[in-house]
Formats: C-alpha cells, sequence, structure tokens
C-alpha cells in the first residue's frame, strides 16, 4: 500500500482480474496464488496453459504454479530487492526499457540506474542464489512483453523491507512502461474480503474514507461538517502494531475490536495476550467467542455476511453487494446495527433505516464512490472505483496517461538483510503464510467439515535434505523453536520446502505459528516480518 | 469484425468468422439444446444433443463444434434432427439409472412411488429436461438391472454417483480448462470409458483440490454437493445473490436457502470469477448456522463470562468508553475495524471512533 502509493500515488491493485488471462507475461513473486486467491489462479493458469502467455514465477517455495511457469526462480528468501534491481540492471544494460515512457511519465530514473548498476546478475547471484543467466531470461522475458503484469501478495509485504520492495516492483514496471496500460500494472492481491474496502473507508489512522488525510484541515473540516460535529482529532493514529505495545506503557487504555483476532494474527502472539490483558477495558464484537473476544471484558455478538445487507471491495477496487439471505442467529446484528447502539448510548444520534442508507452518505464524501450507488450494483453488478460520478463506467486499470500523483517516481534502493538471520543456534528459516483449504486464523474456515477434513492440523513443511539431515520422518511430530516461543506441529516432507527453510501455516491456534515469528516492522507500512525468521528444530 | 450470414430455419442470422453454429444461433435466439457444451471451453461434440442439419452436408453436424460459414443453410429442429435427437437422448438415458422416466411412464402399470430410486437432480437435470421437451420415455434399451455402478461418498464435500453419468466431459473441462487444476481426465477406452481422478483413486485420495466446478457443471446427478442432498428440491429453494466472504477476489456467489438456512453455494457467471469458486466459497459457509455463534452479548465478571442483555452490554460499553475518556483523554482509546465486514460498517465504525470517541488510532489486520 505505502509503496505504490510513494510511487504512484495510489495504493490499490492498479489493474484488473480479467485483465490478467490476456496479457502478454505474468511476472508473480511473493504469492502462492493456487491456494490463497484460488479464483485468480485460474486466470493465470489458464493465460499459461491454453492462451499460451508467458508465466514467471519467483518464489523460494516450489509453488503449484511452478508447473505452469515458463520459469522458476528461486531466491533466498528476504533476497527480493536484489533480485528485482538485478532485473532492472539488465534490462537498463541491455536497453530494454520504454525510453519515452521514462522520459515522459516518471522521475527519479537517474539515481535508480545508478544504483541498479553494481546489481550485476553475478553480484545478484551472490546475494540470493539465483543463477545469473536465469535472471537475464526473466528480465528479457518480462522487458520484451508487449504488456506484461506483475502479481505479488505478502510474500512481498511482509518483511522489514515490505515498503521498499513494492517500490522495487514499481519500480521495475514502470521501467518498461507497463503502468497506466491493459494487462500490466502492478497487481497486489488483497487477503481478505474487504481489506480494499477497510482502508477506503478510512479505517486507518491516517486518513478518512477515500484517503483523505487527517491532518489536512480541508478534510477535517469537510467530514466535521457532514457529520455534525465541532471538530475531529488532527494527529496521525496509531496502526494496530503500534497499538499493542502502547497498551504496557499505559498509552491505551480501552480497545473495540470489531471482527478481528489479533491473538492469533499478530506476530510474537505471547505478547499480543500479555498487552490485551493489560486493558482496562476491552470490548470484542465477533460472530464466534475467538480467542480475543476470550480476553474481552464485553462481547457483542455480531451478524455474518449471510445475515445483512451491505458491499464489500475487492481486490480489484469492485464494490459488489452482499445480501441477506438468512435471519440472524440468536440476538446477533449486524456490525452497524451494534455501532449505532453504542453511539446514542455515547450522545451522538446515529440512525440509518439499513445499509443503503449509510452508504448513500458515505458516498457523498468519499469521492472515489460517489458514483456507485446500489440501484446500479443491483442492475450493472459491481463496479469498480475510481467512479466519480453516476454515468461513469468504473475504472478498469489505474494511471492511464498519468500518474495518480502525477509523475512515476522512481525509488533507489538497496538490498537489506531480514531482520533475523539463520545463525548456529537457530539454522533454519521460517516462513508462514495460508494454505488452500484455511483462512487466516480459521475463525470460519475451521468451523466447515470439508475444510477440516482436508487440512485439519497445523503442519511443517520441510524439504527432504532437511528432513533426513535431522532423522525426522514424514507424519512425525516436531518442535519449532524461535527466540520468542516453541510449537510442536506433523512434519510434511516435501519438494515444495528450499532446503533450510520450513513453512508453518498460521491457521492454527493450539499451534500459533505466531508465537515463533518476530515483531520487527517495515517502518513505514509496519506490516511484521512473517516471512523470515530464525529458527530450530528437533523431533517432538 | 466483419459479419457474415448464415440461414437458420429460414431467418438470416449474423455470425463472426470463428463462430460455431451454435454461438451464431444463441447470438440471434434460435435455441438449440445443448448437454456437453460448457461455455468458455472446447467443444467436444461428444453427445451429439445439438445436431442440426446442414444443407449439403451428408450427415448432421453438431452444432456446437461445427464453424458457421457464409451462405450456410440449417435446420434445427427438422424431423430428421428431432428423430436424431430422440433417439440420442434414448441412449443416454439408457446408459444409466436414469429412473425419473421410468417411474413417470410405468405409474399406471403398477409402478410405486417406493421402487423409484430417488435422484437429486429431480428438477435441475439436463437430460430429463430434454427427456420432457422430447417426449422421450423409458428407454427400449438398458443395462441389466444388475449391473453395478462406481458409487464415492468417502469425503464430506462431494458425491460421485456413476449410475447417472452420461459422460458427457464437462466435469472434466471445468477441470482442466476452467480451474487448469488437472485433476481429472475421461480413462480406459470404449464402453469401459469413466472419469478417472489421478489413476482412478476417489477424489479425497487424488488431485483434486476439491473447488467442486465440476460438481456446478454436471449436467446431470452424477456430481453431488453432499451437504445439499435431502435438503429439499430444487423448487424449494431461493437464491440469493451475494459476494464470497473468504480472499479478496470478491466472487460473486448464488446462496441456495431453504427454510432460512443455507443448504448450498453456487458461483454466479459475473465478474470476476464467471461461475468459478474455490473449495472455502463453494463448501467453506458452515461457519454461517455453526452451534458456536455468538448468540447473545457476555459479560465478564470475576474471570468467567454470563450472559447479558444486549441493554445492560451496551450500557456497560458505553458508560466504560466514556469513563475512560473522560479520566484518561479520548486519544486512549484504539478502534480495530475489521477486513472482514462491509464498507458501510468500516465506514460508520471510523465516524464513531473520530466523531463520536475523538481519536484517530482506528485501524485494522491489512498488514497482517
Amino acid at each position: 500500500m505505502a509503496g505504490l502509493a510513494a510511487a504512484f500515488g495510489s495504493g490499490a491493485m492498479t489493474n484488473s482480474i480479467a485483465e490478467l488471462e490476456d496479457t502478454d507475461c505474468i511476472l508473480v513473486i511473493g504469492s502462492n496464488t493456487t491456494e490463497n486467491h484460488p479464483v485468480i489462479a485460474a486466470r493465470i493458469k489458464r493465460a499459461a496453459r491454453l492462451k499460451h502467455k508467458t508465466l514467471i514465477v519467483i518464489d523460494p517455495r516450489r509453488i503449484d504454479l511452478v508447473r505452469h511457469a515458463n520459469l522458476w526462480v528461486r531466491q533466498r528468501p528476504g533476497t527480493d530487492i536484489a533480485v528485482i534491481n538485478g532485473l532492472m540492471n539488465v534490462i537498463i544494460q541491455e536497453n530494454l526499457q520504454a525510453t519515452d515512457y521514462v522520459a515522459a511519465r516518471t522521475e527519479g530514473f537517474e539515481a535508480l540506474k545508478d544504483t541498479v548498476a553494481k546489481y550485476t546478475p553475478e553480484y545478484v547471484e551472490q546475494i540470493s542464489g539465483v543463477p545469473a543467466d536465469q535472471l537475464r531470461q526473466v528480465a528479457r522475458l518480462y522487458a520484451q512483453a508487449p504488456a506484461a503484469a506483475i502479481v505479488y501478495t505478502m510474500g512481498i509485504t511482509q518483511h522489514t523491507v515490505g515498503t521498499d520492495n513494492v517500490k522495487s516492483l514499481a519500480n521495475l514496471a514502470m521501467l518498461c512502461g507497463n503502468v497506466g496500460i491493459a494487462g500490466g500494472g502492478v497487481n497486489p492481491l488483497r487477503g481478505q474480503n474487504n481489506v480494499q474496502g477497510a482502508c477506503d473507508m478510512g479505517g486507518l489512522p491516517n486518513v478518512f474514507s477515500g484517503y483523505q488525510a487527517v491532518t489536512d484541515p480541508a478534510h477535517r473540516q469537510k467530514m466535521a461538517a457532514a457529520w455534525g460535529v465541532g471538530d475531529l482529532p488532527d494527529y496521525v493514529g496509531m496502526t494496530m502494531t503500534d497499538m499493542l505495545p502502547a497498551i504496557p506503557e499505559g498509552k491505551l487504555k480501552a480497545l473495540y475490536i470489531m471482527g478481528e483476532n489479533p491473538v492469533i494474527s499478530d506476530p510474537d502472539a505471547d505478547h499480543a495476550v500479555a498487552a490485551l490483558k493489560k486493558l482496562d477495558f476491552l470490548v470484542v464484537q465477533d460472530i464466534f467467542l475467538t480467542e480475543t473476544a476470550q480476553l474481552a471484558d464485553v462481547v457483542l455478538p455480531a451478524t455474518t455476511f449471510a445475515e445483512k445487507d451491505g458491499t464489500f471491495s475487492n481486490t480489484e477496487r469492485r464494490v459488489a453487494l452482499i445480501r441477506r439471505a438468512v435471519s440472524a442467529v440468536g440476538q446477533s446484528r449486524p456490525d452497524w446495527q451494534i455501532i449505532c447502539d453504542l453511539s446514542r448510548r455515547l450522545g451522538y444520534d446515529m440512525d440509518y433505516a439499513n445499509a443503503e442508507a449509510i452508504f448513500n452518505e458515505l458516498r457523498q464524501v468519499t469521492p472515489s464512490y460517489a458514483g456507485i450507488t446500489y440501484a446500479r450494483l443491483e442492475t450493472e453488478g459491481g463496479l469498480q472505483w475510481p467512479c466519480p460520478t453516476t454515468d461513469h463506467p468504473g475504472t478498469m486499470y489505474l494511471h492511464k496517461d498519468k500518474f495518480a500523483r502525477g509523475l512515476g517516481q522512481f525509488f533507489a534502493i538497496e538490498h537489506r538483510e531480514p531482520a533475523e538471520l539463520p545463525d548456529a543456534e537457530y539454522p533454519l528459516t521460517l516462513t508462514t503464510g495460508r494454505v488452500l483449504y484455511q483462512y487466516h486464523t480459521g475463525t470460519m474456515s475451521r468451523r466447515a467439515v470439508g475444510l477440516v477434513e482436508k487440512a485439519p492440523e497445523c503442519f511443517v513443511e520441510l524439504a527432504p535434505e532437511d528432513a533426513s539431515r535431522y532423522g525426522i520422518g514424514e507424519g512425525e511430530r516436531i518442535k519449532v523453536r524461535s527466540r520468542r516461543g516453541e510449537i510442536t506441529a506433523k512434519a510434511q516432507i516435501s519438494k515444495k520446502a528450499v532446503p533450510g527453510t520450513i513453512f508453518v501455516p498460521f491457521h492454527y491456534g493450539e499451534a500459533a505459528a505466531n508465537k515463533l515469528t518476530i515483531a520487527a516492522f517495515d517502518p513505514v507500512a509496519k506490516i511484521p516480518e512473517y516471512k523470515v525468521c530464525a529458527v530450530q528444530i528437533e523431533k517432538g | 469484425m466483419a459479419h457474415s450470414t448464415l440461414n437458420i430455419n429460414g431467418t438470416t442470422v449474423k455470425f463472426t468468422p470463428g463462430q460455431t453454429i451454435l454461438e451464431a444461433a444463441r447470438d440471434a435466439g434460435i435455441d438449440i439444446p445443448t448437454l456437453c457444451y460448457l461455455k468458455g471451453t472446447t467443444p467436444t461434440g461428444s453427445c451429439r444433443v445439438c445436431v442440426v442439419e446442414v444443407e449439403g452436408a451428408r450427415t448432421l453436424l453438431p452444432a456446437c463444434s461445427t464453424p458457421a460459414a457464409a451462405g450456410m443453410v440449417v435446420q434445427t429442429e427438422s424431423e430428421r434432427v428431432v428423430a436424431a435427437r430422440k433417439m440420442v437422448i434414448e441412449l443416454l438415458l439408457a446408459s444409466g439409472n436414469h429412473n425419473c422416466f421410468v417411474y413417470a411412464a410405468q405409474r399406471d402399470q403398477g409402478f410405486k412411488v417406493e421402487d423409484a430410486i430417488f435422484c437429486e437432480a429431480e428438477g435441475e437435470c439436463q437430460l430429463q429436461a430434454l427427456a420432457e421437451r422430447y417426449q422421450v420415455f423409458p428407454p427400449s434399451y438398458a443395462n441389466p438391472p444388475d449391473t453395478k455402478y462406481y458409487y464415492e461418498d468417502n469425503n464430506s464435500m462431494i458425491v460421485r454417483d456413476f449410475s447417472k453419468c452420461i459422460m458427457c466431459g464437462r466435469c472434466v473441462r471445468a477441470c482442466c480448462e476452467r480451474q487448469v487444476n488437472l485433476a481429472i481426465d475421461i480413462g480406459y477406452r470404449g464402453s469401459h470409458n469413466k472419469i478417472v481422478a489421478r489413476g482412478d483413486y476417489p477424489y479425497i485420495d487424488s488431485d483434486c483440490v476439491f473447488c467442486g466446478e465440476c460438481v456446478q457443471a454436471c449436467p446431470v446427478g452424477a456430481l453431488l454437493d453432499k451437504a445439499a442432498r435431502f435438503q429439499g428440491r430444487p423448487w424449494e429453494r431461493t437464491k440469493v445473490r451475494s459476494t464470497c466472504p473468504y480472499c479478496g477476489v470478491g466472487c460473486q456467489i448464488d446462496l441456495h436457502i431453504k427454510n432460512g438456512r443455507i443448504v448450498k453455494v453456487t458461483g454466479a457467471d459475473e465478474i470476476p470469477n464467471e461461475g468459478r469458486l474455490c473449495v472455502k466459497g463453494r463448501f467453506g459457509w458452515g461457519f454461517v448456522h455453526h452451534p458456536d455463534r455468538l448468540t447473545t452479548p457476555l459479560i465478564k465478571e470475576n474471570g468467567s463470562f454470563r450472559e447479558a442483555s444486549w441493554e445492560e452490554a451496551l450500557d456497560l460499553t458505553a458508560r466504560r468508553l466514556q469513563e475512560i475518556k473522560d479520566q484518561d483523554g479520548a486519544d486512549k482509546i484504539g478502534g480495530w475495524c475489521s477486513a472482514r465486514v462491509t464498507n458501510e460498517e468500516n465506514y460508520l465504525f471510523q465516524k464513531f471512533m473520530r466523531a463520536v470517541i475523538g481519536t484517530n488510532h482506528v485501524d485494522h489486520c491489512a498488514r497482517l
């Protein structure tokens, strides 16, 4: 988000899902698309298999997409910047860049050029383990494709250098003139159904809905007038990852959590629990008594998506309806009604007839949503923002002719090592993520019979080489220990894993991967480094 | 693109070069029945239901896989076509245990309802619809009564009943071309051919990832959504269009509802998924009706929860927030909204935190 916003002026996925099927080249980096976004993966696989487009996968794990790819590059975890700089080095060396585009639409190219000059394929091979010739091949395939799309997810962002990783991808795309065209772009795939919408709606410490900065007096004035209040706080608030450590320091006394389960999803989970326990007051609103809700003073029962009306915004900025299909379970209420109920008790009268009434208010103060109405969503289906007026068809891809910030900004970025590297005591690298059959902290997916049947319990994926080194057999219990905690899970020996690196999914509370992970953050985006930390293993 | 014309049933119809007779006809609103045809995949012409009569052609031609040509003269319901189609349908009915019409035709001959083998696809089955449309009643041919068919019911999501399979191959194309999961194919030869997963294993032991695309593509009752079995007939259910609550793709879904409960979920033919779903979207909705759902507000007292009324829980929450705001300041209160709830709710949440509580400590789990 922060990386793309800095480079282009907007943090959203630049292009659309359907375009992936018809572009010339797809570069997938740090995304196990088949398991995390299966329906987008279907498009990518169709492009590669049925339409004979070029597919390049850059990932330490032998993910499923590898078997559909023309080329697979296996870098050492945490060396993405070096690899991307290496690609740009080759492109510039061989004069494959989009010179006119760079001159007309971007700034900062000279500094980029100077920085990537030293990232020769041979130098990058030393850092990342990627053979120099392979790097050259990838660079040529990507640069010579008329339109090439980059697809990434948390494998790029969940690093201490996450923002710089994203900026590097933005550099690469701009260098080849791939932003602002159909089938191109830099495309972060959102992991949760409404991450895009939560950001769009101002569920962030620094902006109101529509990314209107809280530090801008004009925006504050506009929102205060719309909401009928005197003034609004003018400082940038704390992020989630700032708020937790602020609790033991006494900087935060109360927390209102709606539909989040940080006890499982946050890094260094034991610390998160300890922090939440120190609050004077914790209210949790959820559909289940989650691990987090169990720590609350008050728990408010909310409804699921099937019991309410509203809209979600998907990863490609498409706003689509959800509709009430069944009645609310027990006394549970839609989240919006609960917020109104609380607000009235705190002296501010929030009163909406239905979800549509709220939408009608938000579209008036959110320019990118202004042209979207429930009536249009009913008749036309989902609409992609920006959609400024009711006769606007929505926007398939961003930055056409002009970047949101004017000129695209190149950033000259150097490779930096992850916060915690393997050493003699903790000799292996741990990377975490999801599996196809489960979802996030498992609150929903672990209550679906079929999903549990296919993925009942936590596992540790390790390479055959490591398994024989430690004398571990398939299905045996193994202990994984980091400087922060320990879990036990079943061994799954797989060629997916790169030797020296193990993978643990984070869905399972009883073997929570995030007891192991390090609370080291990207300084800008405040995203934790879930993809690299040092661990040791032994037979359990 | 350039248009040419052909003549279908006496009407001049425009087509784009590359289109099949079927596509040209459908664009012109002329109905040609199909069975093995699956939108967006390679036509195989295997079922022969869509055969049409083309002037000058020696045989009837499958509309789904015959390219339209300029000046072609086509009949879609001529006597010859209908006779062939009836034969095709009769042979398909005879190929398995398609008992729905056996029952209908034999009712007056003392056939008892209890003797009918129940079919989940009743009312949705495309073969049944064709038999009804062309009035093809019990087949003169049939497999011997003791024929054994493969039946697979060893996982919790998909049931495979090969007594209903007509080998149209739609499931294979759904798997290999729509999802590109490459998990199933047509195995064996001649009359022994059947749909196989890996080396003819049950789904659960194969490369199948349970996206359920094959179930949605099956025109008969050979592939079933297990949870939906015995949950009412299709016409007793209502469909509600919604958006999948799992990942960020935003697949459009239809919730099939009976008696206030979800019975099954299918993919809607809309952008961005065009009918596709993954295992979570199709089979992961059980949480909605799960007994663990919170049904009442809870208040913690002496370390354990007790049930409370909304009034009490909301009053307590509002009072504590107000107290902390008054004593410690609004900036000592934080709020986490959610990537799981709607836009409307996230908007309202940040409005509440900013305008009512007076804090900018608002965030959600986008980073995790």
